[in-house]
């Protein structure tokens, strides 16, 4: 076999004093066709990003400081106005009341839930026929879209619905509740609904996490004495606690992001009590035409998401380190 | 690696980069670039784009046909269909005014015209129908801003009371009831003697808030009153409307009406219409089609909304339109106004109308009943004698009046305030939008 030199050889230097080591430091000394070369190969996916992503949030952050945008001609610079006439109303707080509860509600049952049904899946005294049924059973609500959702809950909580019916027959309920409608019970109701949609992701990721854990680590527990509660606080839970963290993180930013399923079973009503962030800011577009100040709410819910996203790259970054 | 090798792999990657960038460009101008019509003189075939939610709420095919028609009577436009859901269409409408690519022919509602206008996306059709030497005199109506034409109603959609006629048999009840206290009792005595059965059913919901219109302030149009006086809101001293809240927060607090009316929407109505549980509803004459399917066995009556009582002048009566209007900035306006005056055409517009199951839009043409339902005769007959209303329509921020329309509603239903002060408040509101 013969080597052949390239066209063009790199020529390698040694740099005796660079700290990371005696690395040789590669230095290309061809044409100008190669030196563009890996910019012609990350090109692509740096103009996706730059017109899918950067553009837009760069144009939405623009439209924030403008007076009124879209449906006027000609906007004017108003600075940081719309941050100041935002933070001054009690409905864009209490939609960020009404999202932080939907949210932690959320991630907490979903963590919970899905911890539980994992643990029973990956248990050892259930038969495999049974665990591969409720496997399916479990993980159903996963695949619904949220419309579908939406559509199959407000069916079930109408006032002559199926569980209406079961609690007043039963009755745990002396008459029916309009549960989406009532005032006090829309918000709780919209969250167990989130609830039941998202828990099977947690569900399935637990899962995987606890069938990678050594039974070795299990056996050794046991002979130190402990008991089921001491295996689980000892062993499993520090074992699942890198994926319960990452999927937490996630789930905040999915959970605050939650649109569809809020506009398609009570619109943020009753009375506005189940009016988060997302669908206080399509109406500030839609209902209202005033795109600056849904541009100013859009770029608020983005930096409470970026400031959980920072959160989720750092912790991610040192679980690889 | 040979030394041709590695050159021929360079260069095959600095192709494909190449190339990936070319893709990448293309798709993102294609993103970002004006999707209106095709240029070219007049003598060349022009394409026309006509976004509307008219095709999937009318049987298959039929919007085609219409189109088809018309390619036949101009042969040198083509009308290019883009069809969407109406709640998909608003917000594609909005976002397309205000990137500049609206299609050149844009299906409206009425609450869409005033951002749209605002926006400066409209072409001012009364210069157009100037120009074309357009008379008219035909049109049941215009929607308009400072003397000017946005928006032609094409189809019109009323919203009569529809009773069924066993229900109200059961409760002791002869004819459907023409004013408000008759509509009260009705509701009352259905709740209370027929067993699992509501009265009335109003879908008071905001995802969807056109309940403020159809089943609040429905019952003020219907008695001659207004909720606008010279075009700003006026809802406080206001004894039609006052009338309106209290008949409604009567009807709820009684239980006569279907619970949970803060979240239902009009599909719910519908749908507990051919049910059987409730008596009564006010709803859009479109959905004939819908309930004679949904129960054929069911005997319904369509008759004019109750009036306050002593009310002697002509009806008001909800309608809804499909509307139409031409981009300002389509390249080719008088094509796009070619189509607009066709939809607009007696015999057109008479088609349109008996697919849609809706009234013309030109007061020349009638549906053709001829094996319809006869509940669309009967509504016909109740349409040209009463006022066509719907004063929500041209308004700024017409989803956003009715929303807050209705969340200060809810409060005087749940106890958190009264009847005078949910007008009081919503009429600050209101008074911020305009």
């Amino acid at each position: 076999m013969t080597l052949l030199q390239s066209e063009n050889p790199p020529i390698r230097e040694l740099t005796s004093t660079d700290s990371r080591g005696p690395w040789p430091r590669v230095r290309y000394r061809g044409s100008l066709r190669q030196k563009a070369e890996p910019y012609l190969l990350v090109a692509p996916t740096v103009l996706l990003i730059l017109g899918l992503m950067v553009i837009p949030i760069g144009i939405v952050i623009g439209y924030s400081l403008m007076d009124n945008v879209v449906t006027n001609r000609s906007p004017q610079f108003v600075g940081l106005a719309h941050y100041i006439e935002i933070l001054g109303q009690l409905t864009f707080w209490s939609a960020a009341l009404n999202t932080l509860i939907f949210t932690l509600g959320s991630v907490v049952a979903h963590m919970v839930i899905g911890l539980l049904f994992a643990l029973m899946l990956n248990s050892k005294t259930m038969a495999r026929v049974p665990r591969a049924i409720f496997r399916a059973i479990y993980i159903l609500p996963w695949i619904f879209t949220a419309a579908v959702v939406a559509v199959v809950w407000r069916l079930l909580l109408d006032p002559s619905g199926v569980i209406n019916y079961v609690l007043t027959t039963t009755g745990v309920l002396a008459e029916a509740i309009p549960w989406l409608a009532t005032p006090a019970t829309a918000l709780v109701t919209v969250t167990v609904i989130n609830i039941w949609s998202g828990y099977p992701f947690f569900m399935i990721s637990l899962l995987a996490g606890l069938q990678g854990i050594s039974t070795d680590l299990y056996e050794a527990a046991k002979i130190d004495g402990a008991g089921v509660f001491r295996q689980f606080s000892s062993v499993t839970l520090p074992a699942l606690r890198p994926i319960l963290y990452s999927m937490a993180l996630l789930d905040v930013l999915w959970t605050t992001q939650q649109f569809t399923l809020i506009w398609a079973t009570t619109g943020g009503g009753p009375q506005g009590l189940t009016e988060m962030l997302s669908t206080l800011t399509y109406k500030l577009a839609f209902n209202t035409y005033q795109f600056s100040m849904a541009s100013t709410s859009a770029v608020l819910v983005l930096v409470a998401s970026l400031t959980v996203a920072v959160v989720y790259v750092r912790r991610h970054r040192k679980e690889v380190v | 690696m040979s030394k041709d090798a590695h050159s021929t792999t360079r260069r095959r990657a600095a192709r494909i980069s190449a190339a990936m960038l070319v893709s990448a460009t293309t798709f993102l101008t294609a993103a970002c670039s004006n999707s209106g019509g095709s240029g070219g003189a007049s003598t060349q075939k022009v394409e026309l784009t006509f976004s509307q939610w008219w095709a999937p709420e009318m049987p298959s095919g039929a919007l085609q046909r219409v189109i088809d028609e018309f390619h036949t009577a101009n042969p040198l436009i083509s009308v290019k269909l883009i069809s969407a859901p109406f709640a998909s269409l608003q917000t594609q409408t909005i976002s397309q005014a205000a990137s500049g690519t609206l299609p050149d022919v844009v299906g409206l509602d009425g609450s869409w015209v005033n951002p749209l206008y605002k926006q400066g996306a409209l072409l001012n059709l009364s210069e157009v129908m100037k120009t074309a030497n357009y008379d008219p005199k035909n049109l049941a109506s215009q929607v308009g801003f400072n003397g000017s034409t946005y928006m032609i109603p094409v189809v019109n959609f009323v919203y009569p009371l529809f009773t069924n006629d066993e229900i109200l048999a059961k409760a002791g009840i002869s004819k459907p009831p023409s004013t408000w206290s008759e509509f009260e009792s009705a509701a009352k005595k259905i709740s209370q003697t027929v067993d699992g059965v509501k009265g009335w059913i109003a879908p008071l919901g905001t995802t969807n808030p056109n309940g403020a219109q159809n089943d609040i302030l429905s019952w003020a149009w219907a008695s001659g009153g207004s909720m606008l006086k010279d075009g700003k809101p006026a809802l406080t001293g206001n004894e039609e409307v006052r009338g309106a809240v209290n008949l409604v927060k009567n009807l709820v607090e009684s239980d006569s009406v279907v619970a949970g009316a803060a979240n239902l929407q009009e599909i719910d109505k519908v749908q507990n219409f051919i049910n059987g549980r409730v008596g009564m509803m006010v709803d859009s004459l479109a959905h004939v089609t819908t309930i004679v399917k949904g129960n054929p066995g069911l005997k319904f009556s369509v008759s004019t909304q109750p009036a306050v009582d002593g009310y002697s002048g002509k009806h008001g009566i909800v309608t809804a339109s499909w509307g139409i209007g031409v981009s300002a900035k389509s390249k080719h306006p008088t094509e796009s106004w070619k189509l607009v005056q066709f939809l607009m055409d007696k015999n057109a517009n008479s088609t349109l109308a008996t697919l849609a199951n809706g009234f013309p839009g030109n007061t020349t043409a009638v549906p053709d009943f001829t094996g319809a339902d006869p509940h669309f005769k009967q509504a016909f007959d109740i349409y040209t004698q009463s006022k066509p209303v719907n004063e929500f329509t041209g308004l700024p921020s017409a989803n956003q009046l009715m929303t807050d329309f209705l969340n200060e509603f809810q409060k005087t239903t749940t106890g958190k305030s009264d009847v005078e002060t949910m007008l009081s408040q919503t009429q600050k509101k209101w008074e911020q939008q305009f």
